[in-house]
Formats: C-alpha cells, structure tokens, sequence
C-alpha cells in the first residue's frame, strides 16, 4: 500500500486583484481574465511519507503560510490539487476561538468543538490537558486574565490533545518560556514516534535541522530545493546574504567622505531603535552609524561569525585632549556580551586629542561569534583619563542587530567546540 | 455536509452561549437588558406619540392597544435587524478563524441565529407577561408565531449572507445598509398603523415585505388572529428567493472571500 500521507500535485495558488465588484462577482460564475494577478504559490509538487517531518522555510511573501493554508484546507488551490489522508490538526496561529469571557476549562470546550473534537472527547482529554497546560488555579478564570504565555499554553495543550495523523504548525513555537517550549517540542517528537506527519514553518534554522528530516526551499512561490534540511537551510541563508560566510570584510573601508554632513542622520537608519537611551554632558555628537559586512550596509540580518564593521561619525563641539569612543554589545534580554573601547581595543596604544569642530569616524570590527537572535549595539564617546572617562554622549540600545545561523548551540557565545572520540578505532571529528 | 454540522454541534451551542455572556459578561441584569432594550423603546415611542402627539389605533377599543401594537411590530423588526445586522459583519469578524481553521462555514449562521432566537423568544415571553398585566392574553393565534419567526429568519438571512459577502469586499455595505436600515423602518407599518397611509403610498407599503412579515405579530399579538396567508405568498416567496440566491452565491464566492479577508 502507498503509504503516502500528504500528496501535492503542481498546487498553485492565484490570488487576483479586481477593477471593481461587478467583475468580481461575474468571476465567480464565469471565468474571466483579472485586472492583475499575483501567484503566491507556483507548481508545488512533493510527497510526505506517514512519519516524515518536513520544513517549509523561505523569506517573508515565499509562500509559506499560503502552502500551509491550502494543505490545512482553508484556502483553495488554484491549480493542481492537494489530497490529504488522515486527520489533520493545524497550528496556524495559537488561541483561535477562545472566548475571553470563558474559563480555561469552558475555552477547551469551546475551541475544542472549533476544531471537531466531540464534548465527551473533550471531557475524556479534560485532565491531560489541564496538566500540560499547567496553568494551576487560572485554568478556571476566564480568560481576560491570563497572560499571552498563559494563553499560548492554553492553546497549544489543546491543539495537540489528540496525537494528529498530520501535524501543521506555522511559527507558533517561538511564544511561552523556554521550559514549554522544551516540553511541546518534545510532544511532537514522540507524535513522530508514533507515525505523525509533521510539517513546519519556521525561520529557526536551528529548528529546522533539530526536528526535521527534510526541508522545503520556497523562494518566490516555486520550491528552489527540496532536500536535505541542512542544505536547505544554507541555501536560504545564502540567498539571505547572498554568499559564502568567511574571511575578511572585502568591501572595503569607509572613508570620513561617506559620512559629509553634519546632520543627525542615527535615527534614520535600517536597524535604529528609537527607544535608545541618550545620555551624556554633552560636548560631542554621535552623527550617524553604519554597520558593514562583507555582503552589504546595514544587513537585516548578518551570518553568525560573519564580520561586521561597526563605524559611528563624532562631532565634537570643544577641544579635548584625550576623548575615548566606546561600542557595547548585549542581548536582547540585557545581557552584557561584549563592550570595549579604543584604549581597550587597541591594547592602550590610542590617545586622540581633538580640536572643536572637528569630526572624526570610528570603527569597531569584530567577528560576530554569537548565537542566532536579536541583539542591542550602544556606542559611546567619553572624554578625560581611563580611571576617570567622563561621557559626552552615550547613545545605549540604539541599533539593533540580527543574527542568523542554520546549526544552533545553547547560549550565547560560540566557543567554536570541535568534538573527538577517543575510544574508538574510527574517530569522529566534527 | 448535515454529518458534518452535526459534529460541531456542541461548538455551535458553546458560541451561542459564549455570544450572549460576551454581551452581558460583568452585567448585574445579564440577559434580561436585551428584553429590557426593546420594551423601553416601546414605551418611549408609546409616551411619545400615543401621549405627546395623541396618535391612536382607530379600530380597536382599548387603551393600551397602541403600546401592544408597538411591541409586536418592534419584536419582529428587532429579530430581523439583528439578524441582518450580525450577517453583515460576520465574515469579517473570524476572518482569521475562516483563514485559519477548517471547519463547516454554515456554523456561523447558526450561531446568529441561536443567539437572535434566544433574544427573541425571551422578548415574547416578556411581552407575553407584560401584556397579561395589561389585561390581554395570549391566545390560540400566538401559535402562528414561530412561523412568523421563521419566515422573517429565512428572509434576514437570504438578505444579511448575500450583502455580508459583499461587504468582504467593499466595507460600504455595512455602513451603507446601516442608512438603509433607518429608512426602512419609517417605511414599514411598525409605530404607525397600515390605513393611515395615504391611497397614493399603499403600493410602496405592499411592495416591503417587511410589512406582511411584521404583519403576522401585529395580527398575532395584538388583534389575536391569524394572519391572512394570502398576504403571506409573496414575502415567503422573496425571502425564500434571496435565501437560495445567498446559499448559491456563498459557495461560489466563498474561495474569493477568503482570499480577500
């Protein structure tokens, strides 16, 4: 017997833009060409086997969500067709269906029937579902109460209370703390265990070569890979950054030229945050900012260990004989990872004295050796002697920086661990 | 598809539910404020108009015949505008539950109408009580009324499905229908009666099926009798029309709705 669980067979998906209602509504009786249209999804085609894991994974408008949509059912294909054999249970987005007004367990009743599940069926899963969720007294508050986490877990203890043949999850896994992260992550593996079709979208990289056994590259509607996750995921982050990770910033330096005026320009730059703490005595203006790599300005995102160069343009309003610029680097949580400054940096060999009116660009370049994730850069210019740096200004958790990377660790900073086997005949290097 | 329904039953009756606590959740009085709305309007309009400008019912000796005659038209109209009003906007209320999560679509229908039948039968069981203190009884006729609920239902929701799919579309309609709404009640014989209308204008009465279908409660309610089903051919017939249209239109348009959400 084919054991084929999901089949896609040049599933596309049309979505038209109108001249007005009337045309619409004759479009719905008879066939007529739109005013313009706009594929989502092109000539998709693959098999998943019961027990497969797939990831679909591609840039923001690949098609993604409007694949999941129409193997879930909610939208229809335009071309091709989609079969389906087995239950599905669909996570596209956690907390559908709940009623504010209702308690946890009337919510279960309520979102459960949403999603086919009979009230004695409900009843029967009652007690499983109120222990993942693990929700304690507020299980029997209404829901207005509860706290997005608490919402979310809520919701995914009921999305997966009955072991699904097909299981569709869209993105849903990045909400609660990391404990129930943890624990529905393990839930899925052993839904896997027992036979259940998995399929993802994410843009963890990380993720996607932890849990799946094959990813699906979407660019622009069509699958440019289907494969091996690993592979895939490098091809996304190749077409993310366009090429290779390694080496050298090549771009170049810039020049005091790039940065010409002498306007405030920091704030409107790509990555900018305008919840920035400010502060300084104020004697010096930090102009404007570039981040650079290898691959572009001001990258969305930049390839973990890729370099980037940090340069910030200072106007200074006084004399001073000794000034200090500073770069800070934390976690989105408010970490410290890493700070320097010039004296640091330059192992105590800097000293620049400058005049009143003059403006000078500083550069921080360093490897970014981090995890994947969101981090705040703050640079800093200061005056006076190391013991007793006085700051002129300050500009904390202005720029934020994004780090991407297909095979995660824990933590934060990546110690580059190389691992051995020693008592083996075939050592594994890796 | 009835199979299917049949499954998300007790969804369908935990939103209905849900709908009703979500309106009067933290309210002392609850449900009983959606009684509470239309008897006072009638009462407003009975002080007003029957007191202040001294308007009476010319063939029925009874005072408070006019107040009865307000109340059994407002109960019609009322369970017809909810039901229109919610219809309108329901698409785009769960537009993401649609885009989202497959379920039968038809479940959203029966929870409008679940929920405006609660409302409705809870406002003639109090009219009912109302009425008996003003010394008139329920009669026999009274058993004509779930007919009455029901053609007026058929007829709200063959009108409300079809411009709420509209409405996806072009978010006018709602608000356009809203004017429309106002305008239809003057035109319909709800605070005045039929035979004060002037010769000229008794067509544009006969043509709004309004006024046959807001009929069959006046009749019922007040002169305890059962309507003239003569009278009745033709709104059944336009209601039950736009009802079919509706259904066809809906699951030709349904794949373009949810595109567009």
């Amino acid at each position: 017997m084919n054991n084929d669980v999901i089949v896609l067979d040049g599933v596309g998906k049309r979505y038209a833009e109108w001249g007005n209602l009337f045309q619409r509504i004759t479009n719905w009786f008879v066939p007529i060409k739109p005013k313009s249209e706009y594929w989502a999804v092109k000539n998709i085609s693959f098999n998943l086997k019961k027990g497969e894991a797939l990831a679909l994974i591609g840039q923001n408008g690949a098609g993604k969500s409007t694949l999941l949509k129409m193997i879930t059912g909610t939208l229809r294909p335009t071309t091709g067709h989609v079969q389906v054999n087995g239950s599905v249970s669909a996570i596209l987005e956690l907390g559908l269906g709940f009623n504010p007004e209702f308690t946890g367990r009337e919510n279960v009743y309520q979102a459960g029937g949403l999603l086919g599940h009979s009230r004695e069926t409900l009843s029967a899963l009652m007690n499983q579902i109120e222990s993942f969720a693990d929700l304690g007294d507020f299980f029997d508050q209404p829901l207005r109460v509860y706290s997005s986490g608490m919402n979310a877990r809520l919701a995914f203890s009921l999305a997966t209370a009955v072991r699904p043949e097909v299981l569709i999850i869209d993105e849903v896994l990045s909400v609660g703390d990391a404990y129930f992260q943890a624990k529905c992550f393990e839930r899925i593996a052993s839904f896997k265990n027992q036979g259940t079709t998995l399929l993802f979208v994410t843009h963890s990289m990380g993720d996607v070569v932890r849990h799946c056994d094959r990813a699906i590259f979407l660019r622009n509607g069509k699958a440019a890979f289907d494969g091996a996750p690993r592979d895939a995921c490098n091809l996304y982050l190749d077409s993310l950054f366009g090429k290779k990770v390694s080496g050298e910033n090549s771009r170049g330096q810039v020049n005091q030229k790039d940065f010409g005026t002498n306007e405030d320009l920091f704030h409107t730059r790509r990555g900018y945050r305008k919840e920035e703490h400010r502060w300084g005595h104020g004697g010096a203006r930090i102009l404007d900012y570039l981040v650079r790599t290898e691959v572009e300005d001001y990258p969305p995102a930049i390839a973990s260990n890729m370099i980037a160069d940090f340069y910030f343009p200072v106007l200074f309003e006084k004399d001073y004989k000794d000034v200090t610029p500073g770069f800070l680097i934390k976690s989105h949580d408010g970490l410290f990872i890493y700070g320097t400054n010039s004296f640091l940096a330059s192992k105590g060999q800097s000293q620049i004295d400058v005049k009143a009116g003059d403006k000078l660009v500083f550069r921080f370049s360093m490897p970014m050796r981090l995890n994947a994730g969101n981090y705040l850069v703050s640079f800093g210019i200061s005056e006076g002697s190391q013991e007793n740096l006085v700051p002129l200004d300050r500009r904390y958790d202005s720029v934020l920086v994004t780090i991407e990377r297909s095979v995660g660790f824990w933590g934060v900073c990546d110690l580059d661990a190389s691992f051995h086997s020693l008592n083996g005949a075939n050592n594994a290097t890796a | 598809m009835i199979k299917t329904l049949w499954s998300f039953r007790h969804f369908v009756v935990t939103s209905i539910w849900g709908e009703l606590k979500g309106r009067f959740a933290r309210s002392k009085l609850g449900l009983l404020w959606s009684v509470l709305h239309p008897l006072a309007q009638a009462t407003i309009f009975a002080v007003v108009l029957s007191e202040v400008l001294g308007a009476k019912l010319g063939n029925i000796d009874n005072k408070a015949a006019y107040p009865i005659y307000l109340v059994a038209g407002l109960a019609g109209w009322n369970l017809f505008t909810e039901i229109l009003n919610r219809c309108l906007t329901i698409f785009v209320e769960y537009s993401d539950t649609l885009k989202k999560i497959a379920f039968p679509r038809l479940c959203l229908p029966l929870i409008i109408w679940g929920t405006a039948m609660i409302n409705h039968i809870l406002l003639v069981i109090a009219a009912a009580v109302v009425f008996a203190f003003l010394g008139h009884y329920p009669s026999a006729s009274w058993l004509f009324l779930p007919i009455g609920m029901l053609l007026v239902s058929i007829f709200a929701f063959g009108l409300g499905v079809f411009l709420g799919i509209l409405n996806v579309f072009t978010r006018d309609v709602a608000h356009f229908f809203g004017i429309v709404l106002q305008i239809w009640f003057w035109l319909t014989p709800i605070i005045y009666s039929r035979d004060i209308i002037p010769k000229h204008l008794q067509s544009l009465i006969e043509i709004n099926p309004m006024t046959a279908l807001v009929g069959i409660y006046q009749n019922v309610m007040l002169y305890q009798r059962w309507p003239d089903i003569q009278l009745l051919v033709y709104p059944s017939a336009l209601a039950i029309f736009f009802f079919i249209l509706s259904f066809i239109v809906f699951r030709r348009a349904s794949s373009d709705m949810l595109d567009a959400l």
